[in-house]
């Protein structure tokens, strides 16, 4: 079982943080709010629909309304990044070319890649192909972003553009986003409403100060990175002198 | 005991769910030939991916299988004086047999196993799960068209194969050994029946382009998706396909003859 009694409130507009210890399942949080996976039990609503309830057909309908932000971009690689954002508007829409060109720039533009249109995903780095990643998530406006990661293995420079990024879109659109990451800095900088999750169960929640000021174990531990806590150091095993007796024996 | 007959039964269970799956999946890429319709251009790429690039190596294959042909057959046939009989046995053997079974194990090697290791990356890099996110399903987008482009190419590049390997037979066997044009051509046109050799070929190439396609697609979309699950989906791309290739060959052989 990876969640057990989660209970989460995602405000309408706002920026919520999911935050964890690695393999705590925050991505297979996405894919359960996404439809990607369904859970034994529970209820998933977005915008008032039961998403596990739902048909393959309604389910693709309201992912028209989600935008999603994977670790690694996702970027179809046989295109370049100016048909990867134009993707789902030829797909979904019958805009005529010049008006799916114009809002693709636009899109574009906002994340600083409208000189980038004509590049393979190849020829990216890692922060331009989230860059593109987010365009392409915004292509068809929808009313929620969910990021997965969005700040791993990212230079400073590209942190700090993806951070504004997200704030920039959030706040202009109005567009519910869910972050889940384990940059503290990072997300506790633009993050309205925070979620902190360890086997299975949330632990903590609260804005950056209360989780801050926070007196449980299990969030000073995150918070402040110690190596040991209530997530143990040690991968759970025997006693050390057990195992070496069991060696010489 | 008991553990055994348990693991019998766990292995029988994952064949017949890995079957169910990928029977499963066969036919919700059938039902989406019909978006095809709507998006020619992505069944136009795939043709090329999966058809034009294989038509050297089907070309060279079939020429050299023809010019063993030639030699082979000329070497035995002397020996009754019956080399006049070359074309007829070139020809009936890469018809009825070498062209659709040759063809299709090149075919798996080459398109199969790229089909596979393309989609196994795609899931590996999260392009197929992406895709799901932006409400396109990859079973129309992907599966679709490359599923009809190994259907269409591959009886194509088995006519190409036999003809290519009647045309290397014409050259050991009429013009490096001496056997008469005339009755290399005659016996051809005489012994081949359209109904029973040729169509044989087309029905057998179909069946194997349906299969080995099927194979193919079905094992990068159901491929574990790590460095090391597509190198073992690419493999048994290649191998799944060459057994029900033969196995097939066999038995779809026994119920023409």
């Amino acid at each position: 079982m990876i969640f057990s009694g989660v209970d989460m409130d995602i405000p309408r507009g706002k920026i919520t943080a999911i935050m964890g210890p690695s393999g705590t399942g925050k991505t297979t949080l996405l894919k359960l709010i996404g439809g990607q996976l369904k859970p034994e039990k529970g209820s998933i609503e977005v915008d008032g629909e039961n998403i596990p309830k739902l048909s393959n057909k309604q389910l693709y309908n309201i992912r028209k309304q989600m935008g999603m932000l994977f670790q690694s971009g996702a970027l179809l690689t046989d295109m370049n990044v100016f048909d990867n954002v134009a993707f789902p508007l030829r797909e979904h829409t019958n805009l005529p070319e010049s008006m799916i060109r114009d809002l693709v720039l636009v899109k574009l533009h906002t994340v600083g890649l409208r000189g980038a249109r004509t590049l393979k995903p190849s020829q990216l780095s890692g922060g331009m192909a989230r860059r593109v990643a987010l365009a392409r998530a915004m292509a068809l406006d929808p009313s929620l972003i969910m990021y997965d990661e969005p700040f791993t293995g990212q230079d400073p420079i590209s942190m700090g553009v993806l951070v504004k990024l997200i704030k920039r879109v959030n706040q202009l659109l109005g567009i519910t986003s869910i972050i889940v990451s384990h940059d503290i800095h990072e997300t506790l900088d633009i993050a309205d409403k925070i979620y902190l999750i360890s086997k299975g169960k949330i632990v903590g929640q609260g804005n950056s100060e209360e989780l801050e000021n926070s007196s449980s174990p299990w969030v000073k531990q995150f918070i402040h990175g110690y190596d040991d806590g209530p997530v143990p150091f040690h991968f759970s095993t025997d006693s050390l002198i057990d195992d070496l007796l069991e060696k010489q024996r | 005991m008991i553990e055994k007959l348990a693991s019998l039964g766990h292995r029988g269970l994952l064949f017949f769910s890995l079957f169910g799956r990928s029977f499963i999946l066969f036919l919700s890429t059938l039902f989406g030939f019909l978006y095809l319709f709507r998006r020619p251009n992505l069944l136009i790429k795939q043709l090329y991916a999966v058809g034009v690039l294989s038509f050297l190596i089907i070309l060279v294959s079939g020429l050299f299988v023809g010019m063993v042909m030639g030699l082979q057959g000329y070497n035995t046939l002397v020996d009754f004086g019956a080399e006049e009989s070359l074309g007829q046995v070139v020809a009936l053997s890469l018809l009825r047999e070498l062209g659709p079974v040759v063809g299709a194990l090149l075919f798996a090697g080459r398109a199969g196993s790229a089909l596979t290791a393309e989609i196994g990356l795609m899931k590996a890099t999260e392009q197929l799960s992406g895709m799901e996110m932006m409400a396109i399903n990859p079973v129309k987008q992907i599966l679709a068209p490359r599923l009809l482009a190994g259907i269409i190419s591959l009886p194509l590049l088995v006519a190409i194969f036999s003809m290519v390997g009647v045309l290397g037979g014409y050259f050991v066997g009429v013009d490096l050994l001496g056997v008469d044009a005339g009755a290399y051509w005659s016996q051809i046109q005489e012994k081949v029946d359209f109904q029973h050799d040729v169509m044989s070929g087309v029905i057998k190439s179909i069946v194997f382009g349906v299969v080995c396609t099927w194979i193919a697609i079905f094992e990068g979309y159901d491929c574990i998706p790590t460095s090391e699950g597509v190198s073992k989906a690419t493999t048994n791309t290649v191998v799944f396909s060459a057994l029900s290739v033969l196995g097939l060959d066999f038995l779809l052989t026994a119920v023409m003859l």
